[in-house]
């Protein structure tokens, strides 16, 4: 596939990153610096010019190409370019954008094709969505949900108070639906076996139904998994937060919300009709103690920048809070924030860029994440008569693929079945897998 | 001293507006052509409506209306068709009306919707049938508003009718049902025609099938004109006590539609019935309705609500009779109509304290009811439950919500103010009614002397004691009238537009 990215920023250069293995990939940014450093990093062609004028769209080959992905840090910017290539041939466009109203305008278009837009990915609704789901399973530090729902993905932290410490995987799994997908050790992905022993500081990738994932997480962390009504603290009313507010009120939850700006509070609060929305400096702590903010299930920073959700979530943490979840626009600060004992920092361009990537790849699979900087993915394919899965038990299959490979999860017309070494996987079943990045192309190709 | 209010551009439409009141005195001219009486009356009224309209309109050739003049106009408006409006009571010179204190009275009481009256016998045998009619028809004009009629039919009021709609409309801010103004007014004016005409349709319907023999064409069209308009005149001495129950369960619903915003039904006209369910005002309005009717029926019932017992029989033990009388007392009152089904003069003090407290309610806003009004007191109690949760949450960011709206403190702020204001010139006026009674020597009891201003700054019209449904307020002096006038005058146009007229800083820079 000829693929043109415009930008070069975190989110082109890491949906560049991924492509580059399989695809011809040319970036095209205003800023010659980047240019040449992308040059250098990948294995892709860089362009220096304006991704919305046709002259450098021409240049990027916008003829032959199947798809653009707009990318930058502008919304505007992003749109043109899908509409300017549009112009020339028919490729497939796919634009990042901040600003919901967009996605809803072009949700709202008969054919989604609206400003020459064949996907649209909104960072700030992405975002939003990501941490609501973070928040339902407390315990976990990434959570995706695979056909339709039906399956859910989720990575722990094993702490050394956790029950599961020094448990082999096969004491672990007392659910029926659950498969052990990875034990994450000192950032090496790991297969498990039934006699793998999980320690503190291991994360366990686990893949299954919502209710045995749900079940696991309380049986990580007890005291972490509360059910039901949650007291969740939203700090800072940007963009990222009141659709985080909104999304947890569609769930029919009360959050709070802290949001210093008098006329920003007030707006906030004329939307939100279930949230009550409170009007302070969130890093005063005699206010954050007067309202038991220390008594909240989950503090979510989301304010505009990074060194104040650092800050109040930190003090969050000295308070008291649970758990703490923060937005980071810089992707280099997450392994910082996580450092301090911040529970989970979520990088509103990372989000993006999985989306983006993981919708590149559906032409084949379905739906995928990217677990531990990519150093693997859980991929839901929709499996064919061609596949080396089809109509065998899984236990031979599985010794046909490379190794690294793990069946985490089957839906079958909507419904979980329990993937085990004799369940035989049939033509037009939804199978979730775990797939070292090693082994990725070769596992695309078979199943 | 420099005028910066351009009086004579008010004065002008003012004209215009007096002019086509002669338009509306054809109705009555036909009425006593037909019954042969009093047609030289309404000759003589329409020529000096015409007369006094034309010399007003002279004052500007092209009168150019801004946000002041506005105000002015609008208040002149209602001054000047209610002094045109009561000299066919004048020259007609029948009962105690011709005086002209009381003809200026019982059309302004008219025009405002108040229903208070000075005539001490009605009835035909006193008053020509043109000029009880001509009482009628004064209440249905003024219950949508003349204002509201005028930038209907009138181009020139086009551009700044938003704002004489606002001036003159109760209830807080009017609802652009078009993007014209004028189309807005025609659309009330249609909602407010047609239910007028069914209502009219269904009482003469109840006199053809049997069920009305009171209800005559005469009364079905006389009594369509005033539960519409909240107005509550009556050419029945005894009121609506003297038609059938039919009558009067008939007229309740009608009662409740004229209170309720007219703005529902033009919706619902386009097929959205729902916005009567989903409409907070009107689902609180329709609580407070049910509340009072229910507590009402119960006294009643019970026989705890009544000191004597009435013309129409016992009501203790009788279910129907109970709880028609206690919803018609209730709904007349709180829709600030001023219908009577019975003599609540024979209510006890706790069940005639319940219709008191009614007194203070009014009806929706963009109705045709007086009072405080509805949505000002669900707008005050929803801002003291959030009062409430603030003293707890000093930080909390809380909007008054109402429906999917929520309201700017602004008008929350000005919803407190006019309540407070509204309450504050009611203390007042009652006083001075009290002293102004007592320096003739009138004997008035508080609760007779508070329910007479309450009833006229409310524009609902009956009473208690001497100014019972089945009462009059003649006994009270000259003076005391003209205060009730202006009571009323500022009632119909919510206070404030009037009161700005009074301040020095208004007609200066």
């Amino acid at each position: 596939m000829h693929v043109i990215i415009i930008g070069a920023g975190e989110v082109g250069s890491s949906i560049a990153e991924s492509l580059a293995d399989a695809h011809e990939v040319v970036v095209v940014d205003i800023d010659g610096e980047r240019v040449d450093a992308l040059t250098y990093s990948h294995d892709v062609l860089a362009i220096e010019g304006d991704g919305t004028s046709l002259d450098t769209l021409q240049e990027a080959g916008v003829e032959k190409a199947d798809m653009i992905i707009a990318s930058t840090d502008d919304d505007e910017t992003n749109l043109v370019a899908c509409g300017t290539a549009k112009t020339v041939d028919d490729p497939f466009t796919i634009a990042r954008v901040k600003n919901v109203d967009y996605l809803e305008t072009w949700q709202h278009a008969e054919n989604q094709n609206a400003f020459g837009v064949d996907f649209m990915v909104c960072t700030n609704l992405l975002t939003a969505e990501d941490i609501v789901r973070v928040i339902g399973l407390p315990a976990a530090q990434d959570v995706d949900l695979f056909a339709g729902g039906t399956v859910q993905m989720a990575e722990f932290e094993v702490g050394a108070e956790s029950p599961v410490a020094d448990q082999t995987v096969m004491e672990a799994d007392r659910f029926d639906s659950l498969t052990f997908a990875a034990i994450i050790r000192n950032g090496d992905v790991e297969i498990p076996s039934g006699e793998t022993v999980i320690r503190a500081d291991d994360r366990a990738v686990v893949i299954g139904s919502p209710e045995s994932v749900q079940g696991f997480a309380r049986e990580i962390a007890p005291n972490q998994t509360p059910s039901g009504n949650e007291d969740l603290v939203i700090i800072g009313g940007s963009d990222i937060g009141y659709h985080i507010a909104r999304l947890l009120e569609e769930r029919g939850l009360h959050p709070r919300l802290i949001e210093q700006d008098p006329d920003r509070a007030r707006q906030l609060a004329e939307e939100l009709p279930d949230t009550v929305v409170m009007q302070n400096d969130p890093t005063d702590a005699e206010f954050l103690a007067r309202e038991h903010v220390d008594e909240a299930d989950a503090v979510v920073a989301a304010l505009e920048s990074d060194e104040r959700n650092l800050l109040v979530s930190v003090l969050a943490k000295q308070l008291g809070v649970r758990r703490t979840v923060a937005v980071v626009e810089s992707g280099e600060y997450v392994d910082v924030f996580e450092t301090v004992g911040i529970d989970v920092g979520v990088n509103p361009r990372e989000v993006t860029a999985e989306e983006i990537t993981r919708f590149t790849r559906e032409l084949h699979t379905e739906n995928v994440a990217l677990i531990e900087n990519d150093k693997a993915e859980v991929l839901e394919v929709e499996v064919d008569d061609d596949s080396i899965l089809v109509g065998r038990p899984i236990s031979e299959a599985v010794a046909d693929l490379p190794e690294g490979v793990v069946v985490g999860a089957i839906t079958r017309d909507g419904q979980f079945v329990v993937p085990r070494g004799d369940t035989s996987v049939e033509s037009g079943d939804h199978v979730v897998v775990f797939v070292g990045r090693d082994a990725l192309q070769a596992v695309s190709e078979k199943l | 001293m420099n005028l910066r209010v351009d009086w004579r551009a008010s004065c002008s439409l003012v004209g215009t507006v007096v002019k086509w009141l002669a338009v509306a005195m054809f109705f009555p001219l036909a009425l006593a052509v037909f019954y042969g009486d009093g047609v030289t009356t309404f000759v003589a009224s329409m020529a000096l409506a015409v007369g006094v309209g034309w010399s007003l309109e002279r004052l500007d050739d092209d009168p150019d209306l801004g946000a002041r003049e506005g105000f002015l106009m609008v208040a002149l408006t209602w001054l000047a068709v209610s002094i045109i409006g009561a000299t066919p009571y004048v020259i007609a010179g029948q009962g105690t009306i011709a005086q002209p204190v009381n003809a200026l009275f019982e059309s302004m009481s008219g025009f405002t919707t108040t229903g208070a009256t000075v005539m001490k016998n009605i009835g035909f045998e006193d008053h020509s049938r043109a000029l009880m009619m001509w009482r009628q028809q004064t209440q249905w004009l003024g219950g949508m508003g003349i204002v509201v009629l005028a930038v209907a039919i009138l181009p020139e009021l086009s551009v700044g009718g938003a704002q004489l709609m606002e001036a003159e409309a109760p209830g807080p801010g009017i609802t652009k049902l078009t993007p014209r103004i004028a189309e807005t007014a025609r659309a009330l004016w249609k909602a407010y025609l047609g239910i007028t005409a069914l209502e009219m349709a269904l009482l003469y319907g109840l006199h053809l099938v049997g069920l009305a023999p009171e209800m005559t064409l005469y009364q079905s069209v006389a009594h369509g004109f005033t539960t519409m308009a909240t107005g509550g005149f009556s050419p029945a001495a005894r009121s609506i006590e003297y038609f059938s129950a039919a009558v009067q369960w008939l007229i309740i619903p009608f009662m409740v539609a004229a209170g309720t915003n007219f703005a529902l039904f033009w919706h619902a006209l386009n097929g959205e019935a729902e916005v009567f369910g989903k409409d907070t005002e009107f689902r609180f309005y329709a609580g407070v309705l049910a509340t009072f009717s229910g507590l009402a029926a119960i006294l009643l019932f019970t026989g705890a609500g009544m000191a004597e017992t009435p013309t129409i029989g016992p009501l203790s033990g009788n279910l129907e009779k109970a709880v028609r009388h206690a919803m018609f007392q209730v709904v007349s009152l709180v829709t600030t109509t001023g219908y009577a089904s019975m003599d609540f003069n024979t209510w006890s003090s706790s069940a005639q304290f319940v219709l008191f407290v009614t007194l203070f309610v009014g009806g929706s806003a963009g109705s045709t009811g007086g009072a405080i009004k509805i949505v000002r007191w669900l707008v005050i109690l929803k801002s003291l439950k959030r009062e409430l949760f603030t003293t707890i949450h000093p930080e909390a960011v809380r909007p008054v919500r109402l429906g999917g709206r929520s309201l700017d403190e602004r008008a929350v702020r000005g919803i407190y103010a006019f309540t407070l204001l509204y309450l504050v010139i009611f203390f007042v006026a009652a006083m001075l009614v009290y002293f102004d009674a007592a320096r003739v020597g009138l004997d008035l009891i508080a609760l007779d002397a508070m329910s007479a201003t309450a009833a006229t700054l409310g524009n609902i019209g009956p009473g208690f004691g001497i100014v019972g449904p089945m009462n009059n307020y003649i006994p009270f002096p000259s003076t005391t009238k003209l205060f009730m006038v202006f009571l009323m005058w500022i009632g119909r146009l919510e206070i404030l537009p009037v009161l700005v007229l009074l301040t020095p800083a208004y007609w200066r820079s």
